[in-house]
């Protein structure tokens, strides 16, 4: 057995929904260009901001965890874009010059 | 996502089993695949394509957008013998990204000072593996030449599926080691599975050559798999 690392967010999720918290998961769906987390890359966010992971360098979690607040209240998915060419759409780009989409989905009752 | 979705998961990936989450893009429902799980048509072969490569991505199936996020272990190797060409293989294997464990239970090969930060263990192959058992994720490389030691590994890791089994000596060698290996009970089928002799043939001389050979040999495996598992 692998014991659950410190910085493992889909552990800490899970753990957030245990103690009764709302969760929503942010996931890197596709990249272009130089992104800097692969695809599959999670960003965890409950519903009081707290989030653990990343899915860019540090350029536009803040951007997702603010969506997330949106989609933890009403409950609906929402796919995001970034890119350096976005910014005035998002007011947030990544510097790296790739393009990145990020699906963001509550985590449901079990 | 569910929460029963991200809890099942959760376990299989603290089995060290791969998992993959399916997610519709467009209406959002989600479905947990297993590797041993038979899943049909168009998705049946982005999944095994998945599983396979080990990378996550969106395919479009019938119409629908959908994700498929792939959870793999990340591979490991235990090397059994503390030899020479292990001081190597240590090192390359750990550049290639691998974990990698060294099991010797002479405690005259197994020295900290020959396998400075190193996952090292003074034991009986049959002891350590009880604790840390072998898996499909896991390349297995016998290198101490005594059957004593490298028999019981070898014959587990083929057991349990693990990716790669590889065992050091000469042909002559590796015959007598299947004669035992037969008489044990071991099939053929189980048998051609060991690399026997190791490593890609690279016409290597020196340790750290048969050690990049064997490195070489275990990449080669992993990424070329089909599917793995029980």
């Amino acid at each position: 057995m692998q014991q659950a690392t410190l910085n493992d967010e889909l552990k800490l999720a899970e753990q957030w929904a245990g103690d009764g918290k709302s969760v929503a998961i942010a996931t890197v769906v596709e990249t272009w260009g130089s992104a800097p987390r692969p695809v599959g890359s999670h960003l965890v966010i409950d519903g009081d901001g707290n989030f653990e992971g990343s899915v860019s360098g540090g350029c536009v979690e803040g951007a997702v965890v603010a969506e997330a607040m949106d989609v933890i209240s009403s409950g609906k998915t929402r796919m995001l874009e970034f890119g350096v060419a976005d910014e005035a759409a998002w007011e947030v780009g990544l510097s790296c010059g790739g393009r990145i989409r990020v699906y963001v989905e509550r985590l449901g009752a079990a | 996502m569910d929460l029963k979705i991200l809890q099942q998961l959760n376990i299989e990936r603290d089995n060290r089993r791969a998992a993959m989450v399916v997610t519709n893009l467009v209406n959002g429902e989600g479905q947990l695949v297993l590797e041993a799980d038979e899943v049909d048509g168009a998705l049946g072969e982005a999944v095994q394509k998945g599983f396979r490569s080990g990378k996550s991505g969106v395919v479009e199936v019938e119409g629908a957008e959908l994700f498929l996020n792939v959870h793999v272990p990340s591979p490991r190797l235990v090397i059994i013998g503390a030899v020479h060409i292990s001081q190597a293989l240590t090192q390359i294997a750990a550049l290639a990204g691998y974990d990698v464990k060294v099991i010797d239970p002479r405690t005259a090969f197994a020295t900290p000072e020959r396998f400075s930060g190193v996952e090292l263990q003074a034991d009986w192959p049959e002891d350590v593996l009880k604790d840390s058992p072998l898996d499909a994720y896991t390349a297995l490389a016998a290198l101490t030449h005594d059957p004593k030691i490298d028999d019981f590994p070898l014959q587990e890791a083929l057991r349990v599926g693990c990716f790669y089994v590889g065992a050091l000596g000469s042909r002559k060698t590796h015959a007598k080691r299947l004669t035992r290996f037969s008489e044990a009970g071991i099939t053929a089928a189980q048998m051609e599975k060991i690399h026997a002799p190791i490593g890609l043939n690279i016409a290597a001389a020196t340790p750290s050559e048969i050690a990049i050979a064997v490195m070489a040999e275990i990449i080669e495996t992993f990424r070329k798999r089909g599917m793995v598992g029980s």
